[in-house]
Order: structure tokens, then C-alpha cells, then sequence
């Protein structure tokens, strides 16, 4: 497992030893507060808690995620490296995970990164410190998820920008399963139960009770199957299309 | 020792390897070569554990590279096709990812890396990304990346490729000077380097083995082996004055201006009689010599014309 640190921070430097890092940081920075005070309304509300900052979460993500996660795979097949990488003695989970953590990391840096807006509620209000914690988890998760589709379509193509394409697509999906606007598209006369292993299958669902501070277990269980289920997948993507 | 047997490898119907078998021992310098397409780069890549294999087996000193990868691995320096590395570090800060990963810690991981960047001369370009250098520099950052943990077995795809004249010759040094108690196996589409650098020389075409010998060897089954090279002053027909003399075949007039190639009919050297009947008919000569076999003929004529995209 030494090696999954060793590619883990070579993943991160390589983010950092080009502007894309910043590039990501400032425009995820930029967007978060467009969307938090001007069409969340976060003054308006007059309430002191973090909602209308998390909840345009996943819908940033949808654009940012895949952008990240568009060069993890399809660049070293482009390059070659994947060669060279996959030669050296190190287990191809190792590769697989190492470069996931290094860009979740990233997604976890520009999050953390703002934290002026969680000072802000703080000093106009009295907000639930740890319903905001939970939230901040909670998205960093579905960064997660969201990165874990885009390291899988990515190993699946030399080519960057179809890999954002898929990605930003399945990640749609993902994202809108669980929201209304998809449930009521649903024929009325599905089963309740395939209604509701749709709704859980979505992000929206999971996000939002952790988002109010609603700590399921379950729900960060889900988070991290997802993960794991769609990192197994890449690496199996990885080992087929090798030969190409 | 790399013992490879009856190797396969398939793209979906297309058998780009078609059961190799070869074994390469310590102290042997294999060099690989065929046309384009003919399997060279696949079989390598099979070897280094990149690909998996249709059917056979790769072993490593002894490691299965599909039951025992890591450990195959870590006997094995790879400087894959086209020299890939990751071009926005700087050749110090990738050849010391690569001593991490071969397991190197602390200072150790300096001294490596300062002894592979000795070897294939970067110190000049030690801190610039690796995105900028020229192509010569940037198949050296491959080189220094393949040979830091000293490998026991060292496998090198096209390692000249793109290098001037000089670097070339510095490339062959350096592979002669490690290669003493290792295992190299070079894919080439260089002739002259088999000659250069290897002790032994494996022509694939279509994936399969057609010729496996010396260099030396691989001369001998030229036309050209043995053949008299002459260079006259005026036209002369050679050919009548050479009528019946046993050992001697045809004479091929070559590109140059009243030159000609006696070529010998069997593997015997010819060169005596001719210099003799040389002398008795007072030949114009201007200049005479032994031709050695030509690889690149005895190349052309085991391999077939029909070019597969690789």
C-alpha cells in the first residue's frame, strides 16, 4: 500500500504543477458564490444555515467533477504512460485508487477552501455547527461518487473530451434519479417499491437528508459502494482496453 | 534467464504474437528485430506484463509475469515504445517518483537517481520539465528511468529511435557496458545496431521466429556473404574470365560505375581464386574487398513484403 501513497501524491503534485489545480479552485470558488448569494438567496432567507450553499452542490459538481476526471485515465492512454505506469511493480488498484484519492483530494481542497462562507453564517447567526459539518462530509461524498463515474469513463477512452461528455451524463442520471422532477416523469402505474429503489439510487436523495443533518449511516454507505463499485469498474475497463 | 513458450497473443481474430518460444539467458544481448507490425513491440509488451497473454507463458528468473507480476516486474527495467513519461514533472522529480516506486527510501532515493541521470548524461536538463526537452533527451529520461534499480533484466523498445549519431553510439555504450551479467533484449529497426550491440539476433515476422542466431550467423545466410566486391577503371567483363570456376556464382554489377559484386555460390570463401584470376588477367582493378553478409538482404528475404498496421 506504500505505493498507493507514492502515486497519490504524485497524482496531486501533477495537479498543482499545472494551473488546473488553481484554475479548478478559483472557478469552484466563483460559481459557489454565485450560485449561494445571488440564486440561493442566502441573505434573503434571513436564516443563519448553510442550505442554499449545499444544495446547488450537486449541480456544480455535474460540471467541475467531470473535469477533473476526464484527464485520469484517458491522458496516460494518450501519452503512453499508462504503459510505464502499469509496468512498474505496483498493483493496478494501487493506480486506480492513488489517482481517485489525489483527485477527490483536490475536490476536497476547493471545498474546504470555503470556509469564509461557513465565518460568514457564524457571525450573522447561530447556525447548527454540526448539521453544517455533516453537509460539508456529505458533499465531498458526492464529489466522490461523481469522480468514481468519471475515473471509469475515462479509462475508457484516449480521448479527454468524450470522457467528460460521458461523464457529465451519467453523472446527470445519477444525480436527477432521485429528484422530482424524474420521479413524476415516472408512468403511475409502476410499482411503489421500483419507485423507490429509483428514488435511492439517486444522489438527490442522499445528499439531502445528510445536507439537513439527517447522519444515516446508510446514506454514507451508499456513497462509498457507489465509489468502490465504480473504481472496480474502471480498473476493469483499464485492464481490457489496455491492448488498444 | 527469460524463458518465454509458446506464446500467443490475439487481438480478436489477429494473432499478433502466433507461438513464440525462445529463452534468453544471463550475459545475452537479444536483439529483435522484424517489420513492422510483425509482433515486436506486442511481444514485448507481453514480457513486461503489460499485456496478458492468449496462451503460453512468460517466465521472469523463475516468476510467472501473470501469477507472480509484481515480483517479475521488479526484475525488470522497461523503456516502452516512444519513451513515455509524465511530462509536467521535471526530470528530477520523475526519476525520483520512479525510485519511490522501485522501492528506494531517503538516501538512497538521491543517490540513485544522481547515478541514472550520470549514466545517460541529463544533468544538463535536470530541472526542466520533461515536456520541453528534445526527443533525444526525453528517450534518455526513458533510459535513466529503466536502468536506475540496475535491473536484472532489461528490455528496451527501440532505445535509438530519434537519436542523433552521437547519442546513438552513447545509447549502444551504455547497453554494453550493462549488459555483462544481464539479460537485454533491444527491438531494432537498425540493423547496423545488431552488429553494434548484440550478441544475438531474433527475426519475427507475422509472429513467429524465422531466423534465431548470432549476428555472425545471420551474415552468413546472405547472398552477399563472401562476395568480391571490385572496382575497375574501365569496363571489363568479368564474367567470361569467371566462367567455371567452382565456387563462384553470379556477378552482379552494382550501383556504382564500372563496380561489381562476385557473389559465392556456396559458404566457402571465394576471394583467393578471384584475386588470383585477377592477377593472371590483369584485371583494371582500383579497388577489391571481402564483403561480410548483409543483414539487411538476409532481412528482406525471410521476411514477407505485406506490411501489417501495428
Amino acid at each position: 500500500m506504500e505505493n498507493l501513497g507514492i502515486i497519490f501524491r504524485r497524482e496531486l503534485m501533477g495537479y498543482f504543477a499545472t494551473p488546473l489545480a488553481y484554475i479548478f479552485i478559483v472557478i469552484f470558488l466563483i460559481t459557489n458564490g454565485i450560485f449561494t448569494f445571488d440564486i440561493g438567496g442566502f441573505y434573503l432567507r434571513g436564516q443563519a444555515d448553510l442550505l442554499p450553499f449545499f444544495s446547488f452542490h450537486p449541480w456544480l459538481y455535474l460540471f467541475m467533477v467531470p473535469a477533473i476526471a476526464m484527464t485520469l485515465w484517458a491522458d496516460e492512454r494518450k501519452t503512453g504512460t499508462i504503459e510505464l505506469l502499469l509496468t512498474l511493480p505496483i498493483k493496478l488498484s494501487e493506480a486506480v485508487l492513488g489517482k481517485f484519492l489525489a483527485a477527490w483530494v483536490l475536490t476536497g481542497i476547493a471545498l474546504a477552501l470555503t470556509f469564509p462562507i461557513w465565518i460568514t453564517v457564524n457571525y450573522l447567526g447561530d447556525p447548527d455547527n454540526g448539521v453544517i459539518l455533516a453537509a460539508y462530509i456529505g458533499s465531498w461524498f458526492m464529489a466522490g461518487g461523481l469522480l468514481a463515474i468519471g475515473s471509469c469513463m475515462s479509462a475508457c477512452t484516449k480521448n479527454s473530451v468524450i470522457a467528460f461528455i460521458l461523464t457529465v451524463s451519467i453523472c446527470f442520471t445519477f444525480v436527477i434519479m432521485g429528484s422530482p422532477i424524474l420521479l413524476n416523469a415516472l408512468p403511475a402505474w409502476l410499482p411503489q417499491f421500483i419507485v423507490d429503489a429509483f428514488a435511492a439510487l439517486g444522489f438527490l436523495t442522499h445528499f439531502d437528508s445528510i445536507s439537513k443533518g439527517v447522519l444515516d449511516i446508510r446514506d454514507f454507505l451508499y456513497f462509498t459502494v457507489f465509489i468502490a463499485a465504480w473504481l472496480l469498474a474502471s480498473a476493469i475497463v483499464i485492464e481490457i482496453k489496455k491492448a488498444n | 534467464m527469460i524463458e518465454i513458450s509458446r506464446l500467443t497473443k490475439k487481438f480478436e481474430q489477429f494473432a499478433a504474437v502466433d507461438d513464440l518460444s525462445f529463452s534468453v539467458a544471463e550475459g545475452e544481448v537479444l536483439g529483435f528485430l522484424g517489420p513492422n507490425g510483425a509482433g515486436k513491440s506486442t511481444t514485448m509488451k507481453v514480457i513486461t506484463g503489460f499485456l496478458s497473454p492468449s496462451a503460453g507463458s512468460v517466465m521472469v528468473d523463475g516468476f510467472d509475469i501473470v501469477q507472480n507480476p509484481i515480483e517479475a516486474k521488479t526484475l525488470i527495467g522497461y523503456l516502452p515504445e516512444g519513451a513515455p513519461s509524465y511530462g509536467d514533472m521535471t526530470t528530477l522529480e520523475f526519476l525520483h517518483f520512479i525510485a519511490e516506486i522501485r522501492g528506494y527510501r531517503g538516501e538512497e532515493i538521491v543517490a540513485r537517481v544522481q547515478h541514472a541521470i550520470k549514466d545517460v548524461e541529463l544533468e544538463s536538463v535536470a530541472q526542466q520539465t520533461i515536456e520541453t526537452l528534445s526527443k533525444g533527451f526525453k528517450r534518455r529520461v526513458g533510459l535513466a528511468q529503466a536502468i536506475m534499480h540496475d535491473p536484472k533484466v532489461l528490455i528496451l523498445d527501440e532505445p535509438t529511435d530519434g537519436l542523433d549519431p552521437n547519442q546513438k553510439h552513447h545509447v549502444r555504450e551504455l547497453i554494453k557496458n550493462l549488459a555483462k551479467d544481464k539479460i537485454v533484449i533491444i527491438s531494432t529497426h537498425i540493423l547496423e545496431e545488431v552488429t553494434a550491440v548484440c550478441t544475438r539476433a531474433i527475426i519475427i515476422d507475422e509472429g513467429r521466429i524465422v531466423i534465431d542466431g548470432t549476428p555472425a550467423e545471420l551474415e552468413e545466410k546472405s547472398k552477399y556473404h563472401h562476395a568480391v566486391s571490385v572496382r575497375l577503371t574501365q569496363d571489363y567483363n568479368l564474367a567470361s574470365d569467371l566462367q567455371g570456376v567452382t565456387g563462384i556464382g553470379d556477378v552482379v554489377k552494382a550501383d556504382e560505375e564500372n563496380s561489381y559484386t562476385i557473389l559465392a555460390s556456396n559458404s566457402d570463401s571465394i576471394f583467393a581464386k578471384v584475386s588470383e584470376i585477377a592477377q593472371k588477367k590483369q584485371w583494371p582493378v582500383t579497388e577489391f574487398h571481402v564483403n561480410r553478409g548483409q543483414l539487411e538482404d538476409v532481412f528482406r528475404s525471410v521476411t514477407s513484403q505485406s506490411q501489417g498496421g501495428e
